[in-house]
């Protein structure tokens, strides 16, 4: 039995994969050191993440996955859910072990269950893309915090340096504690301590940090929403399907009149 | 506060929100001047009103002034209702803050007839070049073209607008003379054709030289108003079909007359016909994506869809001399026939087979729904059914379960019903 730990990061689990290639040792569980707990048998492997023995992993992969196959495995990390190691570690030795493609083979269970796991990670990316809504602050900025329920605040930045390139702006992920800010050049990764730019309170603004017109457009988009609606036609079971409630706290739209 | 602005919005919005165009995608319009917004992806819907309707993009009227007098119409002349309208600068800023709040993707911009069709049609080409020239703006504009408006106005429109639509809004010739006097289907076909051609035209240079300028790149959509006149599902349909192939539409929309006003010329009905909307664009669906002609749908004899069951089942059950369909060899476009099951499961099963014959639980865990499937399909030549029912028995035990529990797709049924009722 071998029990491999990793320090959490994409890289070192695929340093995990080289390893236990290495050795030939195929593991019983593989955890993130600040989680794994000692165990009376079997060996505990340490992998110290090695960017080289990932990228040759890496390589090996891209050559034999497509590129939708490729965002799957990376998806399935940012899924974060339990035993979300073990699964892109068998996903990798069978790509490996096949001599042919098994890419579509929804009849093997852990490749059919990726590709859920993709499904699922990139409903929720797009629900951000959708839900986030930012609040303009007195000094410019565009901020908005978000709590997913995957990580997906690196799967969405591309979109948003894309759309908001002449603004400045920053998405706060409240509940992993890290963000993304953009400053009209570059976009960067930053933690709450960074007094760079945000003095936020777990992510949230008050309203005396706003610009003097935000209170003013959360109302007049609030206005519109309750007018582009249409009584006669009420549908409340259709409209939780599409937004349930868990998105609420994001949407102004949600939030009692400001009228 | 601009009390004003906020009079305005109400009134406009409610104005244009029977018309259900929603879409954002298709646009390919990138951010290459770092200016403001993208709209090259696919579509994003930023949220949802309570009646389950998408909303992507700030849908308004410029005004709601009109000089026609369409009966089905909230705005006609003769209505009582109040009257506003937003400057270009109004709706300009409500477009520009709101998308860089990331509530929307775009502008959907219609009017009222005001003065005349090139007047009116003027306006609204004079806010999305604001837009795209003075804010950098690269979110996605929805232009509504005025019926009888100039040939160069569209053209212009084309420019910046990432679609442009006509509504015909009343499905026969007939219906419209008697409900839009005004109005009639040449001029409504007119600036349709030219779309179409211009579309055409710009498709063709661009083939040429790169730079061609972009028309609509998103293309041109339609309106139906479905109940507020007698139309068999079949007649309009039909003209979905022609205005598919005829005028390359990407899509037509089709409205369940809200009952907005009493006008005698209308058909008396007090709920919107929000199923019978639902099994319409079911049956568009079938004609886009499944590779269905509109006669297998409908047919004289069968001229209205079932309002029980979908049109993919209606046929099937009217066609079952092409089942069953064995999943490990059919055709995809034969699978694509089977009830439930939808592209992404047809997909998924072509993709799966080449690896391992499937069996039924295969298909359950790749999350195919066999509780229609299963009475059209065989996997291995086994079924799931031992018996054999004609199509009558089969749409029973579909619509009301196999034993005495009840279906959900009943139950489901019966919850559409108490919502409309």
């Amino acid at each position: 039995m071998y029990f491999y730990t990793y320090d959490g990061s994409f890289e070192g689990l695929l340093t995990v994969v080289f390893e236990a290639y290495e050795r030939k040792a195929w593991p019983t569980a593989i955890e993130p050191e600040q989680l794994a707990q000692p165990s009376m048998f079997g060996e505990t492997v340490r992998v110290v993440t090695d960017e080289e023995k990932a990228n040759r992993v890496w390589q090996g992969l891209k050559k034999r996955l497509s590129v939708t196959a490729q965002e799957s495995l990376y998806y399935t990390y940012l899924w974060e859910q339990t035993g979300f190691e073990r699964l892109i570690f068998d996903y990798a030795r069978l790509v490996f072990d096949s001599p042919e493609s098994v890419e579509g083979n929804y009849t093997a269970p852990f490749i059919l269950q990726v590709q859920q796991i993709h499904k699922q990670v990139h409903r929720e990316k797009h629900r951000m893309e959708a839900f986030v809504r930012f609040q303009k602050t007195a000094d410019g900025l565009y901020y908005a915090s978000i709590s997913p329920d995957f990580n997906v605040l690196p799967l969405i930045v591309r979109h948003f340096e894309k759309r908001y390139a002449d603004q400045r702006w920053a998405i706060y992920d409240a509940s992993r504690r890290y963000g993304v800010y953009y400053d009209l050049k570059h976009t960067s990764f930053v933690q709450l301590e960074n007094p760079g730019i945000t003095p936020k309170q777990q992510g949230k603004l008050s309203t005396d940090q706003f610009d003097e017109n935000e209170t003013r457009y959360q109302m007049l988009w609030q206005v519109y929403f309750d007018h582009v609606n249409i009584p006669e036609r009420k549908n409340p079971k259709l409209h939780l399907r599409h937004i349930p409630k868990r998105y609420w706290k994001y949407l102004s739209e949600k939030q009692p009149r400001l009228q | 506060m601009n009390d004003k602005i906020i009079g305005k919005l109400k009134i406009l919005a409610d104005a244009a929100k029977y018309d259900v165009s929603c879409s954002s995608s298709g646009g390919k319009r990138k951010n290459e001047n770092k200016g403001l917004g993208n709209a090259e992806g696919m579509g994003i819907c930023h949220s949802y009103t309570e009646d389950g309707r998408c909303v992507s993009l700030l849908k308004i009227l410029l005004t709601n002034f009109c000089i026609y007098d369409c009966a089905y119409c909230v705005t006609r002349k003769s209505n009582d209702v109040q009257r506003a309208a937003f400057t270009v600068q109004e709706v300009v800023d409500l477009t520009i803050n709101f998308y860089r709040r990331n509530y929307i993707e775009g502008l959907f911009l219609s009017s009222g007839i005001f003065k005349n069709a090139d007047y009116t049609m003027e306006r609204l080409v004079r806010v999305a070049k604001k837009l795209r020239q003075e804010e950098k703006f690269n979110g996605y504009i929805h232009l509504k073209t005025i019926p009888g408006a100039s040939e160069e106005l569209i053209k212009e429109a084309g420019l910046y607008a990432d679609r442009l639509s006509v509504n015909i809004e009343l499905p026969s010739e007939q219906s419209l003379q008697s409900l839009a006097p005004e109005k009639n289907y040449t001029e409504i076909l007119l600036p349709m054709g030219s779309i179409k051609d211009q579309l055409v035209q710009a498709k063709e240079e661009s083939k040429l030289f790169k730079a061609t300028p972009k028309f609509a790149p998103a293309g041109q959509s339609t309106q139906l108003i479905v109940g507020a006149t007698a139309e068999s599902d079949r007649q309009i349909l039909q003209l979905s079909d022609q205005l598919y192939k005829g005028y390359s539409l990407k899509r037509v929309y089709y409205s369940g007359y809200v009952p907005v006003s009493t006008d005698s010329r209308l058909s008396i009905i007090t709920e919107p016909p929000i199923i019978r909307e639902n099994r319409i664009y079911q049956a568009d669906w079938l004609m886009r994506f499944y590779g269905f002609d509109v006669k297998e749908i409908l047919d004289e004899a069968n001229p209205n869809l079932d309002l029980d069951i979908d049109p993919k089942l209606g046929w099937a059950l009217r066609n079952r001399h092409f089942f069953p369909v064995e999943i490990n060899t059919a055709d995809y476009e034969m699978i694509l026939r089977v009830p439930g099951i939808g592209v992404k499961s047809a997909k998924k099963i072509v993709s799966a087979r080449r690896f391992a014959p499937l069996h039924f639980d295969h298909l359950r865990q790749m999350g195919v729904v066999l509780k229609r499937a299963k009475y059209f399909i065989t996997c291995q030549t086994k079924s799931l059914q031992r018996q054999d029912f004609d199509s009558e028995q089969l749409r029973r035990r579909i619509l009301f379960g196999e034993g005495s529990v009840r279906s959900a797709l009943l139950t489901q049924q019966l919850d559409l019903f108490r919502q409309v009722g």
